[in-house]
C-alpha cells in the first residue's frame, strides 16, 4: 500500500534539474509523477519513479543527495468535489497533510499523491472511511 | 595640538621612559602572573636582565592561546577586587578573550582616546556621535570615556538605528563622527534615502577603525560626508581603541603612542624583527597597563613602521594602515569571526557535515557574510519545513555566536571544493 517516492536535494542552479531528469530518462526510467518544492536557494524534487531501486542507483551514482520517502496514492473521482471530500475526511480524523501532489494517468479517475506525518494513521482512516488507496503494482501497472 | 605632553618628547627622552616602564611592567608580570613566570623561568630570564630596550627581544611572545589557555582572568596581575571593568572579544574557538582594567587602566585608556581625538582637531564644546557598539566590545564605552576626558558632549548612540541616528546628528548637531568606515559610508546611503544632505551637517572629522579600509574608501567617505576622515588602531587585548591613531595635519600613518606601547614589527614566520620600514606582523608590549600587561603580544596584523618625523610635532612612529592578517580572521562589521568559530556551531548540529564556505561580500557600504553548508543525507528532508528549520536554526545559532547576522545557503554535498591539506574556507570579496 506504501509507495516509495523520491526525494531529491537540488541547489537552485541552471540544469541541475534537467540533469536529473536526464539521467533517469537515458537509463529508461520513466517519471510517473513529480513536484518541486522550491525555496530562494534550493528546491526538493519529490517523485515517483517506475524502477525504484534503479532510479535511487543511478541518481546516488551521478552525486545526487536521495532519500526515501514512503507516500500514499488515492485515487479520487475525476469530478468536481472530489478531492474536497476526501481532504474533509482527512480533517475529521485530524490527519496532517505535509504535501500533495497529482499523478500523470490515463485512467478515468485522477490519482492523489499524499504525504502525510503519520502515514500509519492515514492508511487506518482511509480504509475505514472507504477510500481508495493504490497497491504498488497497482500503481505501477499504470504505464508501460 | 596634542593632549599630553608625552607626545612630543624627544626620541632620547621617550627611550628612556620606554625603559624604565618595560623594566616595571617584566618586574610586575614576573611577580605577579604564573604564566609569565613559568615563561621566563625556562628561558632562564629575570626581571634584571632588561638593561636596554634591545633586550625587549629576548623576551618570550604572548599569543591569543594563550590568553584562551588562561581563560578568564588567568593572566591579571592583580587581584579581582582591583579590577573595574572587564571587556571581551572574539576567541578563535568557543571562549572569548577577556581584558580587564583597573581605575588607573581606566584613566589611562581615556587619556589614549583624548589624544586621538585631539589629533583629530576634536575639543571642548565639539558634539561626538559615537556609533561604536556600547557593550562587550571595547570602541563604544572606550571613545566614550575619552570624549568626556576632552569635555566634548558625547551622544551614546551606539550601533543600528540608523535611520535615527541621522536624525540625531542634524538635530543635536553631531561634529565628531566615531565609527566603522563601512558605518560611515552606510550612514551617507541612508542619509541619501531620506532626502538629507549629510554633508550640509555641521560633521568636521570621522575618525574610524575596527576593521580594514583603504584610501580609496577614505576618499569616499570624505566626499560623501564632506569631512576629513581619519584611521584608529586598537586591540581589546592591548587595551582597545586608542594605541595608534592618525594625525589631521598628515592623514599619513597612525602614530603609536609609544610611551604606552612598545611596538615591534617582525616576520611572521621567524619572529625576528624585519628591516626597517618593511612590512611585517605587528607585536606590541604594554607598557602602563596595571590588570592586563601583556609582553611581546603577536597581533596578527600586518603593518609597517615609518620613523621619519611628522610635521603635525608628534615624535612618535607610525605605522602604516592595517594591510591583512596573518590567520584567517575576518572582520565582518567591525566584529572579529574567526573560521573555526563558524565550524564550532556547524559541528554542534547533529548530522551536519563540517564542510562549508564562508562567503564575504559588501553589498552597498556594509558586509555581506554568506555561509554555505552541505546538506548530507542525513539531514536531507523531503519536507520544506523541516530544511527550512534546519536553516533558521543554523542563522540563529550563527548570529548568537558570532555576533553578526549570517545568510546560509544549503548546498548539495561535494559541491564545496575538498583540496589536499588545508582546505579553502573563504571566500572575500570585498574590494575596500
Amino acid at each position: 500500500m506504501k509507495l516509495k517516492q523520491i526525494s531529491v536535494f537540488m541547489e537552485n542552479q541552471p540544469g541541475r534539474l534537467a540533469e536529473m531528469a536526464s539521467s533517469l530518462g537515458n537509463a529508461g526510467i520513466n517519471i510517473m509523477a513529480l513536484t518541486v518544492a522550491e525555496s530562494t536557494d534550493f528546491g526538493v524534487v519529490r517523485m515517483i519513479v517506475k524502477d525504484f531501486e534503479k532510479a535511487m542507483k543511478i541518481l546516488k551514482d551521478k552525486k545526487f543527495t536521495v532519500r526515501e520517502t514512503e507516500v500514499l496514492a488515492v485515487e479520487i473521482a475525476d469530478q468536481p468535489g472530489s478531492l474536497g471530500k476526501v481532504l474533509k475526511v482527512f480533517a475529521e480524523n485530524d490527519l496532517n497533510v505535509e504535501y500533495m501532489y497529482a499523478f500523470v494517468s490515463r485512467r478515468q479517475d485522477a490519482l492523489i499523491v499524499f504525504r502525510f506525518d503519520d502515514i500509519e494513521k492515514a492508511i487506518a482512516v482511509m480504509k475505514k472511511s472507504g477510500i481508495k488507496v493504490l497497491t504498488n503494482e497497482e500503481v505501477l501497472a499504470l504505464t508501460k | 595640538m596634542y593632549w599630553n605632553k608625552e607626545e612630543t618628547l624627544p626620541r632620547k627622552e621617550l627611550e628612556e621612559l620606554q625603559l624604565a616602564k618595560l623594566q616595571a611592567v617584566v618586574k610586575r608580570v614576573y611577580d605577579r602572573v604564573p604564566f609569565y613566570r613559568q615563561k621566563f623561568d625556562a628561558l632562564g630570564l629575570k626581571p634584571e636582565h632588561i638593561k636596554k630596550l634591545a633586550d625587549l627581544r629576548n623576551l618570550p611572545f604572548t599569543v591569543k592561546d594563550d590568553l584562551r589557555d588562561n581563560y578568564p582572568y588567568g593572566l591579571f596581575a592583580t587581584p579581582m577586587s582591583e579590577v573595574v571593568r572587564v571587556h571581551a572579544s572574539s576567541g578563535t574557538t568557543g571562549k572569548p578573550t577577556v581584558v580587564g582594567y583597573t581605575r588607573k587602566d581606566i584613566e589611562t585608556w581615556s587619556d589614549l582616546i583624548a589624544r586621538c581625538l585631539v589629533s583629530a582637531g576634536a575639543h571642548q564644546g565639539d558634539i561626538i556621535h559615537n556609533a561604536y557598539g556600547y557593550g562587550l566590545f571595547t570602541g563604544g564605552l572606550g571613545f566614550h570615556y575619552g570624549a568626556e576626558r576632552i569635555g566634548a558632549t558625547v551622544i551614546p548612540v551606539s550601533g543600528g538605528n540608523t535611520q535615527r541616528q541621522i536624525l540625531i546628528m542634524k538635530d543635536f548637531g553631531s561634529t565628531i563622527l566615531t565609527c566603522t568606515p563601512s558605518y560611515a559610508l552606510y550612514l551617507a546611503d541612508v542619509a541619501q534615502e531620506q532626502g538629507v544632505d549629510i554633508k550640509k551637517l555641521k560633521l568636521r572629522v570621522g575618525i574610524h577603525g575596527a576593521e580594514p579600509w583603504s584610501e580609496r574608501m577614505r576618499d569616499e567617505i570624505e566626499k560623501r560626508l564632506g569631512i576629513a576622515a581619519l584611521d584608529i588602531y586598537g586591540l581589546s587585548e592591548v587595551i582597545g581603541p586608542g594605541v595608534s591613531c592618525e594625525c589631521i595635519e598628515e592623514k599619513h600613518g597612525l602614530h603609536v603612542y609609544e610611551d604606552h606601547f612598545l611596538v615591534e614589527v617582525i616576520d611572521p614566520k621567524s619572529g625576528q624583527p624585519v628591516a626597517p620600514g618593511e612590512q611585517g606582523e605587528l607585536v606590541f608590549t604594554t607598557l602602563s597597563k596595571e590588570a592586563f600587561p601583556l609582553i611581546r603580544y603577536r597581533t596578527k596584523d600586518l603593518s609597517r613602521l615609518n620613523t621619519e618625523p611628522c610635521k603635525c610635532g608628534r615624535t612618535s612612529y607610525r605605522m602604516s594602515r592595517i594591510t591583512g592578517r596573518t590567520d584567517d580572521m575576518l572582520i565582518i562589521r567591525g566584529v572579529n569571526v574567526f573560521p573555526s568559530q563558524i565550524e564550532h556551531v556547524l559541528l554542534n548540529i547533529e548530522g551536519l557535515e563540517p564542510h562549508y564556505l564562508i562567503i564575504v561580500d559588501r553589498k552597498g557600504a556594509l558586509d555581506d557574510l554568506e555561509v554555505q553548508v552541505e546538506v548530507s543525507e542525513k539531514i536531507f528532508s523531503d519536507e520544506m519545513k523541516k530544511m527550512d528549520q534546519l536553516k533558521n536554526k543554523l542563522e540563529n545559532d550563527l548570529k548568537d555566536y558570532l555576533g553578526v547576522n549570517a545568510k546560509v545557503t544549503l548546498v548539495e554535498p561535494k559541491t564545496i571544493q575538498r583540496s589536499e591539506g588545508k582546505a579553502k574556507r573563504v571566500v572575500d570579496k570585498r574590494k575596500l
